[in-house]
């Protein structure tokens, strides 16, 4: 099991058994070895991902956050595979804080998201497995004195014909002081051990029994609680606070104005929460959200009536108005908050001029400048310790770096040295903004007399999630993808083009939430898709595969897999309903075929396929654990999920009974293919999620005629 | 259809009708006997169709909650015992009291016992006729008498509960001495029925 | 004053007697394993076993309880248990981990009260215990596995 302790700060590293640290970055040429003194007392630097200590164990630094979605294990998985280390000899450790050594190969920055962890440390962590095997078997060389050729390594044995053999941690000392290699070759994919296949996760014993140290987990000596009290709508500001009853609650020690609100400082939680409900508040709601949801999803179908930037223009413009029969449809996305069961939460210690923190960093870049600006210190005298986090979905990838900020402006307002824990509630997860962007669809195809698509539009409008976050560098144009991505390159020839999209703002926060813009581009594309295919009289697999680009060919491939596994051309089960979706997100190629029950006039999924091609398959395990819990979390959030603001702006959901999360009786069941594949390794985070929602809906219009073009579920019933 | 909405807390919808509950006295000018009795229970059928009473009065599997009536959530199914399902029955959240929830709105409710009425007293979706049957009926009503029946309306920690539901819901109408006084003079009346 | 047991030694807490257990178990005696989710006994991520049955730890107030015996996952022994957690680790149940904790202490009283579940035993006690991550194929796989080893 791995080391996953709420302490596994910098001074446990520092701590650590004696062995070597192989500190790496591409290129190679920065790679440095650092040792240990053969004594084991000295100290190593935390700036490594291979750290091999003397009882055998290695311990690969991973710098990406593990918020359930697996990296510990898959990139402690490419180290062992390089290293030829035995699984059970690895562990793996939150990697702090660190642009210089754990940047995001795709971000140029230390961050979390998109589904890269494994498509940008692939060669990287193999390269550091690699050097660190070449440093061992030039180790055990120098102490045999036999050729390095001659030595082998196989499961955590490094050995020579002779006889002679050793496991790692002997041999780390005198590995330290081996030169690193420039480039050490790495693997040829045939010869992989462990690579692709099933090997258990490096964290789920502790997981399993409590252990696993969270954020909310960390107690140190003398820390206070704090909570929040936050606007009651979005944009409002505080007028006035009147804090006599709070202070005289037992326990509460201080209350202090922030920029997000009021802050109550306590000796534990409930007596936080307590003083917090006695806080009396006014606040300016001048500048504040006042529309409700339902008018802004009318204002947002008017924006995208209206048009918008141009994202995608291809063909004759006039090609659907010159249809044999044109199609139309509104699709209507609430806004949804991502929920993860750890609420957001972080802790601050500030001492002499120095912070250092613990929390689920999800961008450590962002987050570190961000609390030093706040507390007048340079980045490098913040510390972030990044721990494991109880779900994110999106949630704690904040370009704003609105929680670094806030932890850091408790600690600053504070007036004094000390250490804070900043606990979110439900409540202010659900209500405190950062949702999904509340999105409209405007579509239109035109089918020509022989019932092919001839002309495709789609007028996309939502809020911008870039817009006014240190990412607004990466839009160009005026575009901001993650708005509209999935809407645009369709796979499908549909005739003439034209998408475009209507930015349109509000002062309610937005944010990425698992599969970003996929969420509802997948939905709108692939239902609409649907209806067209069943009015142009095609099956929708075969119409699918008739439409489909030539270069399309593992869109292909994984639509032609799920419907081979599910049976489609067969399976037809009394009483129950069948639809499919295909989506390409992050690079990962995800198709998928669902069966629903008609209950009470609500869906109940009852199975689900799901085809998948995510590159090498590092380890199916966790891409079949991804898909599955992918699929669930769509489930749950098609089906029952809507933040909405009532009339003058409040936020009507208050906790799971409000904003109601898939439940076990909900849980379908899931098969998983995994399509064998030789290329880079994609994410599997999050390209589970968009086929399920359109595979519903096209399942229940299947079954029962309706169409759903405004999610969620529930409304349709309401 | 909206049973697959999730409740929401009773506090942000509209509360229950608000009823007031006349006493046995508001009655004395109906000079038939039976007229009388038959309107003494009509009277204290707003209690017993009170969402506080319906929602652990189900005729299906299990109880509902709020002033609208929404399904429980968690979702949660009566059980042998009428008392949940084994590994997570009504004492895995409801105690012996009604609590408040801490940095949140409303209450989770609790009384010792905490359970569901037996299945041959579910009487949601019935008329009061049918109630007032099923109510004075031995073999449904686990075997009380009309005293004992009367005892269990004025006396009843679970009744009571009704009128005093925690923050978040709205109580029954009247009380229930009131309740109690009710029952009273619809027995002594004859306990009529609605036809 | 209020004393309990918990995971089998007496304990003396000083704490305003609306305290929720759960946030006595966690900031007074630092039993983390049991976690906070939702507060209002919608998640039961803070499951703990109360004189022997499960209870929502956030909603139980603990003046409510004093003298009674609390187990939390740190203090629970028995063949369910293990039985459980092996199951949990052998099919990697978790995968975020915030839930589980509760979601184990669920399975093991199922498990304690029915040796053999059904499917529809396992919805029925488990449709308390939310999972965000949506691991509950596993779950479900992980229940069944476990009740097979303790049937020997």
């Amino acid at each position: 099991m791995t080391h996953v302790s709420p302490q596994l700060s910098r001074r446990g590293f520092l701590a650590g058994t004696a062995g070597f640290t192989l500190a790496l970055t591409l290129p190679l040429g920065g790679a440095r070895a650092q040792s240990a003194a053969a004594s084991g007392s000295a100290p190593f630097a935390p700036n490594a991902f291979v750290r091999i200590a003397s009882d055998d164990t290695v311990t690969v630094m991973i710098k990406h956050l593990e918020m359930g979605q697996g990296p510990y294990t898959g990139l402690a998985t490419l180290v062992a595979e390089e290293l030829d280390a035995d699984w059970s000899q690895m562990r793996a450790e939150g990697a702090p804080g660190n642009d210089a050594l754990y940047a995001n190969l795709l971000f140029g920055a230390q961050g979390t998201g998109g589904s890269t962890a494994m498509a940008n440390s692939y060669m990287q962590m193999r390269k550091a497995g690699a050097a660190a095997r070449a440093m061992l078997v030039e180790a055990a060389a120098a102490e045999w004195g036999v050729p390095a050729e001659e030595i082998t390594v196989s499961a955590g044995k490094v050995a020579h014909p002779s006889g002679k053999s050793s496991g790692f941690g002997a041999l780390a000392a005198t590995a330290a002081g081996m030169a690193v290699p420039e480039d050490p070759p790495v693997k040829d994919p045939k010869d992989f051990v462990l690579i692709g296949t099933d090997r258990p996760k490096l964290d789920s014993v502790a997981k399993a029994n409590g252990t696993a140290g969270f954020t909310m987990d960390v107690y140190r000596e003398g820390m206070l609680t704090v909570v929040v009290a936050r606007a009651p709508k979005f944009g409002a500001k505080l007028r006035s606070v009147d804090d006599a009853a709070a202070l005289q609650v037992k326990g509460v020690e201080m209350v202090r104005e922030i920029s997000s609100g009021v802050a109550v400082y306590a000796t534990g939680t409930f007596a936080a929460l307590k003083g917090r409900d006695a806080l009396v508040l006014e606040w300016d709601e001048s500048g504040a959200e006042t529309r409700s949801s339902a008018q802004m999803l009318q204002d947002l179908s008017d924006a995208a009536k209206a048009g918008g930037a141009m994202v995608e223009e291809a063909g004759d413009a006039g090609a659907i108005d010159g249809a044999a029969e044109v199609l139309e449809a509104e699709f209507r996305f609430p806004y949804l908050a991502h929920a993860p069961m750890e609420p957001l939460d972080a802790v601050i210690e500030t001492k002499e001029g120095k912070a250092e923190m613990w929390f689920g960093s999800q961008f450590p870049s962002f987050d570190k400048p961000t609390a030093a600006g706040v507390l007048g210190m340079k980045p490098e005298d913040v510390q972030i310790n990044v721990l494991l986090a109880g779900g994110s979905f999106g949630r704690r990838a904040q370009g704003s770096a609105h929680l670094a900020k806030e932890v850091a402006e408790v600690a600053k307002a504070a007036g004094r040295d000390g250490v804070f824990k900043l606990v979110w509630t439900r409540e202010d997860d659900l209500q405190g903004g950062y949702y999904r962007p509340a999105t409209v669809h405007r579509l239109r195809a035109g089918i020509d007399a022989e019932g092919r698509i001839v002309g495709w539009e789609n007028a996309v409008a939502n809020q911008s999630i870039m817009a006014g976050t240190p990412m607004e560098g990466m839009m160009q144009n005026g575009l901001d993808p993650t708005s509209y991505e999935g809407s645009n390159d369709l796979p499908y020839d549909v005739g003439a083009r034209r998408i475009t999209w209507a930015r349109v703002d509000s002062p309610v926060p937005v944010l990425w939430w698992r599969s970003v813009g996929h969420t509802h581009t997948a939905y709108a594309v692939e239902v609409f898709l649907d209806e067209v295919l069943e009015k142009a009289g095609k099956d929708p697999v075969q119409g699918r595969l008739d439409l489909m680009l030539p270069e399309a060919t593992r869109q292909r491939a994984v639509l032609e897999k799920v419907a081979e596994i599910a049976n489609w051309s067969g399976r037809r089960a009394e009483g129950k309903g069948y639809g499919v979706a295909l989506a390409k997100s992050f690079g990962t190629y995800v198709a998928q075929i669902l069966e629903v029950e008609d209950r009470n006039g609500f869906p109940h999924v009852t199975q689900v396929w799901c085809a998948v091609d995510c590159g090498v398959a590092v380890n199916p395990n966790v891409i079949r654990a991804q898909m599955e819990g992918g699929i669930g979390y769509a489930l749950g959030t098609a089906l029952f999920n809507e933040i909405t603001l009532g009339e003058g702006g409040g936020v009507e959901q208050h906790n799971f009974d409000g904003y109601r999360m898939l439940r076990i009786s909900e849980m379908p069941k899931v098969e998983v293919a995994i399509l064998q594949s030789g290329e880079d390794p994609t994410g599997v985070g999050e390209p589970g999620v968009p086929p399920l929602a359109p595979a519903l809906a096209n399942a229940w219009r299947a079954l029962t005629g309706q169409t759903v073009h405004q999610l969620p579920f529930s409304t349709l019933t309401a | 259809m909206r049973i697959m909405l999730a409740a929401a807390l009773a506090a942000f919808v509209s509360p229950a009708a608000a009823q007031v509950l006349r006493g046995p006295g508001d009655f004395s000018g109906i000079a038939d006997q039976t007229e009388r009795s038959v309107a003494l229970f009509e009277e204290m059928g707003k209690v017993l169709t009170h969402p506080r009473c319906l929602n652990c009065h189900p005729v299906n599997g299990g109880p509902t909650q709020g002033d609208d009536m929404q399904p429980h959530e968690p979702p949660v199914v009566r059980g042998v015992a009428d008392f949940g399902a084994p590994g997570m029955n009504c004492a895995t959240c409801h105690s012996a009291e009604n609590v408040e929830f801490v940095g949140s709105p409303g209450s989770i409710p609790g009384h010792e016992p905490w359970a569901l009425a037996p299945l041959s007293m579910g009487w949601v979706g019935l008329s009061l006729g049918e109630i007032c049957a099923q109510i004075k009926d031995p073999e449904r009503n686990g075997g009380k008498d009309l005293e004992a029946l009367h005892e269990h309306n004025a006396e009843d920690g679970l009744v009571g509960w009704g009128w005093e539901p925690g923050e978040g819901r709205t109580p029954a109408p009247g009380s229930q001495e009131l309740f109690g006084e009710l029952t009273r003079a619809w027995i002594d009346t004859g306990s009529a029925c609605p036809s | 004053m209020i004393k309990l047991g918990v995971n089998g030694k007496e304990v003396t807490l000083d704490l305003d007697p609306e305290t929720p257990l759960l946030w006595a178990l966690r900031d007074e005696l630092r039993l983390t394993g049991t976690k906070f989710g939702c507060g209002v006994a919608q998640c039961g991520a803070c499951t703990v076993m109360l004189d022997g049955m499960p209870r929502r730890s956030c909603v139980t107030p603990i003046g409510s309880i004093d003298g009674s015996e609390v187990t939390t996952i740190e203090g629970m022994e028995g063949p369910e248990i293990e039985a459980v957690q092996a199951a949990w680790a052998a099919l990697d149940v978790p995968q975020c981990g915030w839930c589980q904790s509760g979601q184990v202490m669920s399975a093991t009283a199922l498990l304690q009260l029915v040796s053999n579940p059904t499917d529809e035993d396992i919805d029925n006690a488990m449709n308390g215990n939310v999972c965000r991550c949506a691991t509950y194929v596993r779950i479900r796989q992980a229940i069944h596995d476990a009740a097979k080893t303790l049937e020997g």
